[in-house]
């Protein structure tokens, strides 16, 4: 299934790059698209494993970008 | 200006202004540079610019991330500090921070005027309940329902006038200035905006299904199907930053151990090599030329639903086109009007068909009446009678006349002269004798040949025209339009096999385009490299079917989508060779010396400043 969230006040290019990797590496996650422009993060995820996804997301983004506000869409 | 990017401007002119202080300080009092007030002078301009990405280096190298541009320009204005170059510390740091904002700043902008482009989500629906008016959001609004919309509002749902008539601006959607009239009995579709009548519209698509939501799914989805080039310089950002700070530790101690010369110099290169490791200018710019040749496409009625296809366009070899509804109107028009002798005028020949074929609706007899024109004086007609497959008999002015095809005029023992069937001949005798008779063909767009020579111009030797139509039907338009390969009287399943002949003939990085009106042809649409559907206004299975949808019927929109696809790779280009040649080429010079720190902070903020700039100018659609 594919999930998308809102990652607001994203603003610097290599930090997309990075989160966009770093989905990409989580468990069941078969493509994962992290634009820049239209801040959003675009996952496709087995459907079994989607649950956990807001969490791991999140936990990443905090990582790369303390500042950016994860929201599910 | 959202407030994060005023808090940084104002940060960034209050660190300028201390850094100019310190500046002056140093040279009015002629302090010597290592002098202690120096230093803290320049320390706190330092700190007040750049502590943000002090912080975010510590922060991140205790998450164990080492090689974060923050880190990087932390090494390089500290190492600028430890050789005395006070100055250049700070400026480095001003620099990239400018150019931080800047870029930020750009993104923000770039993303708000796309936003404002796409600005077609209505907010609110009046509908007509107990007879009573209500404003509800449109995902409230139920199949059937009765909405009103006024002059100057936004169509908020799909559906079908029932009362009033009213001129619809379809700009946002088709980039078309043009208003349309909508009545009674019309389909209008979401997203237009009213423009003087009040009408009463039979709602027939709930809000997820109707056209404004599918267009903006389409544009808000265009950005994950990325381009080569844009996956290409993620991919080489990933390596050049390790790589050219590995240089630079290189630099900083190989050619002291191995040269015996002192290290202050080559630490001092070493670090202009950090500043050039961000390769931010390839990273923004190149995405951002790619979404402002999106926005730019959208804004002119041109649909493309990722930048690789935007990408491909400019590598298109073969160019298929349907014909009926892509190239020719899908309508019929009298092409000529042929008296059979001269005592029989155009008028009075035309008059009298139209006169016969008056009560039909056959999509001919319609084509006949509005060449005609004029109010149809039906009381000089006795009666009509149809004769099914083959015309109408009819008394008019007391007078029998025969108006149909040939099989019509032989069975009525009338000698027909040779007539090149390239449309449909409907004749017209009276009392044995042929009067003349109308070719009617199907019209080609008025900007068909503009799309054809269009084509050729973008270097398109392979234009294929494919059709249900019959041949000489076909080789006349083909003609008319100089299209030498055509293939007619295709049933939809046989339009697949000769995409497949096609593809045959394809070079490998050659790109198959097929066009057509979505209608009939999804299976085609699919199987070519880029399928591009016609008038995708209101056609849900083109909007689905296609990678760029064409929100007119133009067909010379195909070309203007080439023309952004190239303008956008010229922009991408640039701006790869900019950035590359200007960064190469700053740290060879570094690496002998040649370049001071400053070069090394253009090289890396004022080259991304230009590229931005240069990626914004792909937002223009070209005329």
């Amino acid at each position: 299934m594919i999930k998308t969230y809102i990652l607001e006040d994203l603003d610097c290019a290599h930090c997309a790059g990075k989160i966009e990797e770093a989905v990409a590496k989580l468990e069941g996650v078969k493509k994962s698209t992290c634009t820049l422009l239209t801040q959003k993060l675009v996952v496709d995820i087995e459907d079994d494993k989607a649950a956990a996804l807001s969490a791991e997301v999140k936990k990443i983004v905090k990582k790369f970008e303390p500042d950016v506000e994860v929201i599910e869409k | 200006m959202t407030k994060k990017l005023k808090k940084r401007l104002k940060k960034i002119i209050l660190g300028a202004t201390l850094f100019l202080v310190a500046v002056l300080c140093n040279n009015m009092v002629a302090l010597v540079e290592e002098t202690i007030l120096g230093l803290i002078l320049f320390l706190i301009a330092y700190l007040v610019i750049g502590g943000d990405v002090v912080k975010k280096a510590c922060v991140n190298i205790a998450k164990g991330q080492i090689f974060d541009e923050n880190f990087l320009m932390l090494i390089a204005t500290i190492g600028a500090f430890f050789v005395g170059e006070y100055p250049e510390a700070v400026a480095v740091m001003l620099f990239y921070q400018v150019g931080e904002w800047f870029q930020a700043y750009a993104v923000n902008n770039s993303r708000k005027s796309i936003k404002e482009l796409m600005n077609i989500r209505p907010d609110y629906a009046n509908v007509l309940r107990n007879e009573e008016e209500q404003t509800v959001s449109p995902e409230d609004v139920a199949i059937d329902e009765c909405i009103i919309i006024k002059p100057g509002e936004r169509i908020p749902l799909d559906g079908i006038v029932i009362k009033g008539n009213t001129t619809l601006d379809t700009m946002a959607l088709t980039g078309e200035s043009m208003p349309r009239e909508a009545q009674e009995g019309d389909t209008v579709i979401s997203g237009c905006i009213n423009l003087n009548g009040v009408i009463q519209v039979r709602v027939t698509k709930t809000f997820a299904e109707s056209t404004v939501t599918k267009i903006l799914d389409l544009v808000e989805n265009a950005s994950s199907k990325k381009a080569e080039t844009e996956n290409f310089i993620t991919r080489f950002a990933k390596y050049y930053t390790p790589c050219v700070v590995l240089s630079a530790a290189l630099l900083a101690v190989l050619p002291p151990l191995l040269l015996q010369q002192p290290f202050g110099v080559w630490v001092y290169r070493a670090l202009s090599f950090l500043v050039i490791s961000c390769p931010c200018a390839l990273v923004i710019s190149i995405p951002l030329s790619f979404f402002g040749g999106l926005g730019g496409a959208g804004r002119a009625g041109i649909l493309v639903k990722g930048s690789t296809y935007l990408e491909q366009l400019a590598k298109a070899e073969i160019v298929v086109m349907d014909k009926t509804g892509t190239l020719t109107k899908g309508n019929f028009a009298v092409q000529k009007i042929v008296p059979a002798e001269e005592s029989m005028t155009e008028e009075a020949l035309l008059e009298i068909t139209a006169l016969a074929e008056c009560y039909s609706n056959h999509p001919i007899s319609v084509s006949i009446k509005n060449r005609y024109g004029k109010e149809i004086d039906t009381s000089r007609l006795t009666s009509t009678e149809e004769i099914a497959g083959f015309g109408v008999k009819a008394v008019m002015d007391g007078r029998v006349y025969y108006v149909g095809n040939d099989k019509l005029m032989q069975q009525i023992n009338v000698t027909i002269p040779d007539v090149e069937p390239i449309g449909t001949v409907v004749f017209a005798a009276l009392e044995g004798k042929l009067l003349g008779y109308l070719l009617i063909t199907d019209e080609e767009k008025e900007d068909a040949k503009k799309c054809i020579d269009g084509l050729k111009k973008h270097g398109i030797r392979h234009i294929v025209m494919l059709t249900g139509d019959r041949k000489e039907a076909a080789a006349h338009i083909a003609e008319k339009l100089g299209i030498t390969e055509y293939h007619a009287q295709l049933l939809p399943a046989d339009k697949v096999t000769n995409m497949e002949k096609l593809f045959a003939n394809k070079s490998e990085n050659g790109k198959l385009i097929f066009v057509g009106d979505g209608i009939n042809d999804a299976p085609v649409l699919a199987r070519a490299d880029i399928g591009i559907a016609m008038g995708g206004l209101g056609s849900d299975a083109a909007i689905e079917a296609a990678d760029i949808v064409i929100m007119t019927d133009e067909p010379s929109k195909i070309v203007k989508a080439m023309d952004i696809s190239a303008k956008t790779l010229r922009i991408v280009h640039q701006n790869i060779v900019l950035a590359l040649g200007i960064k190469f080429l700053v740290l060879i010079l570094a690496a002998f010396g040649f370049a001071s720190m400053w070069a090394a902070v253009f090289a890396d903020v004022g080259v991304a400043f230009i590229a931005i700039l240069n990626a914004m100018r792909a937002m223009k659609v070209p005329e």
